[in-house]
């Protein structure tokens, strides 16, 4: 259980990565590795040359535009964890990064790998993915912004084209005031894979009706899945239990959710209504609870 | 095959290693610091962690490679040169904290990270904490227990 021989690079410009991956379709990109070096010890990966791009100037940080926070693809999931901005204007990021692996992952793991990796039940493109975030890409010329919701193809499928690298996530900023989150996993044991996962966001009016809502759910499909028409659909309502579960049980009904030798996807779906409507329950919750005088 | 430079417990260190190797087999395997042990060699089970540059790593998810100039510390570089035991590794010893001892490097090198950063932790944030760290001798009681007596004993309470 050992990687197979590979090249392993250092670039010091993301121009120099970018020309490295263009020249080698078989290269790939390391930043913390925390997926990548198990997979490599399983053989699963058996990449021509590693690009190393830890050490590359002006790939992490935390940034505060208008309407959005830009995350840096090297920031490590643990520097997210504890950043006070995050906290206060993407906080269903942070409420999302405890359940991302266990603390020492986190300390090496980066958000960029995360999202690049598209694992289907990871947490950090699930989030994206439910706030309409952007990313962007670049290669040795320039560099593009997509939405999130059309980037992630498949199962670790992305539109990453030969030659370049995810450099950056933009997260939306709700300006609402009354905001609150919801965020809700299961898995076999904590820090493995998500078998089911949902996120969500909600705003409220003065009277507690929604006026904003955003809803996700991991590991049920293929990719990362935002669910826009169950969220519009409760957008002008007052939650209760039995709206916001009959709203969430009619969004999965549908849904072609994967299976594996433990979890059929009749359970996926079922796990997953009960999932939306805590959240979603959750998040609405939270919203009042920033709302003083509002009475539910 | 390329020149790997890095202090381990406070001694620089330096081999010629092919890219593929884990830290964790440049600890063990050309260091022959054989504490820091391998248990699932795939980031489950938390029996290889160390510290590099201060925080705590799975060394079998990192390549040596990727360590170029870090400060890497392990279970070896606790102890007193005169043998007297680290805090937490007395505590493991007192409180029973290990059977086999198999996960024990990677218990104390993981807890040392949590007492680093939250000096006096409570029983669910040591064992939220720990989550990446497996006892097949289910001794997780005592583990806990061992923390929580260095804790006090570190922070002089």
């Amino acid at each position: 259980m050992k990687p197979v021989p590979f090249e392993y690079e250092r670039p010091h410009s993301l121009k120099a990565a970018c020309q490295l991956l263009a020249d080698d379709e078989d290269a790939v990109i390391i930043a913390g590795g925390q997926t990548l070096i198990p997979m490599l010890a399983m053989r699963l990966a058996r990449p021509s040359r590693l690009v190393d791009i830890s050490r590359i100037d002006g790939l992490s940080g935390i940034e505060e535009q208008t309407d959005n926070i830009t995350v840096g693809c090297m920031t490590r999931h643990a520097e997210v964890e504890r950043s006070p901005v995050i906290a206060s204007h993407v906080p269903l990021l942070s409420a999302a990064m405890p359940w991302v692996g266990h603390a020492p992952i986190r300390v090496r793991g980066t958000i960029g790998g995360s999202i690049a990796n598209a694992d289907p039940s990871a947490e950090v493109p699930l989030v994206l993915v439910t706030l309409d975030g952007t990313i962007t890409l670049s290669n040795a010329t320039g560099s593009r912004t997509i939405p999130a919701r059309s980037f992630f193809s498949g199962p670790m499928m992305t539109e990453i084209q030969p030659g370049e690298c995810l450099t950056a996530a933009d997260f939306p900023v709700w300006q609402h005031s009354r905001t609150g989150i919801g965020f809700r996993e299961i898995a076999k044991r904590h820090g493995d894979f998500a078998m089911v996962a949902a996120s969500a966001q909600v705003s409220v009016d003065a009277t507690g009706k929604c006026i904003a809502c955003a809803i996700g759910i991991g590991g049920v499909t293929d990719t990362p899945l935002a669910l826009p028409e169950l969220a519009s659909s409760l957008v002008g309502t007052a939650f209760t239990d039995q709206s916001v579960h009959d709203a969430a049980k009619a969004a999965t009904d549908n849904l072609s959710a994967m299976s594996d030798p433990q979890t059929s996807p009749e359970y996926r779906k079922r796990a997953a209504t009960k999932l939306i409507a805590d959240a979603l329950m959750a998040a609405r919750n939270d919203a009042l609870e920033t709302s003083e005088g509002v009475t539910t | 095959m390329p020149t790997v430079t890095m202090r381990v417990n406070g001694a620089q260190t330096s081999a010629d290693v092919p890219e593929n190797t884990l830290l964790v087999d440049y600890i063990r395997e050309h260091l022959r610091l054989t504490g820091t042990h391998v248990g699932c060699d795939t980031s489950q089970c938390g029996a290889c962690v160390v510290h590099i540059d201060g925080k705590s790593a799975k060394s079998c998810t990192r390549l040596a490679t990727q360590c170029e100039g870090s400060e890497v510390l392990t279970i070896e570089g606790l102890a007193a040169p005169n043998g007297t035991l680290h805090p937490l590794q007395a505590a493991f010893k007192e409180a029973h904290g290990l059977q086999c001892g198999f996960c024990t490097p990677g218990m104390i090198m993981s807890t040392l990270d949590l007492l680093q950063t939250n000096p006096k932790p409570t029983d669910p944030e040591i064992r939220s904490w720990l989550k990446g760290n497996i006892c097949r001798c289910t001794g997780y009681q005592n583990i806990v227990k061992a923390v929580e007596l260095a804790a006090d004993e570190m922070s002089g309470s």
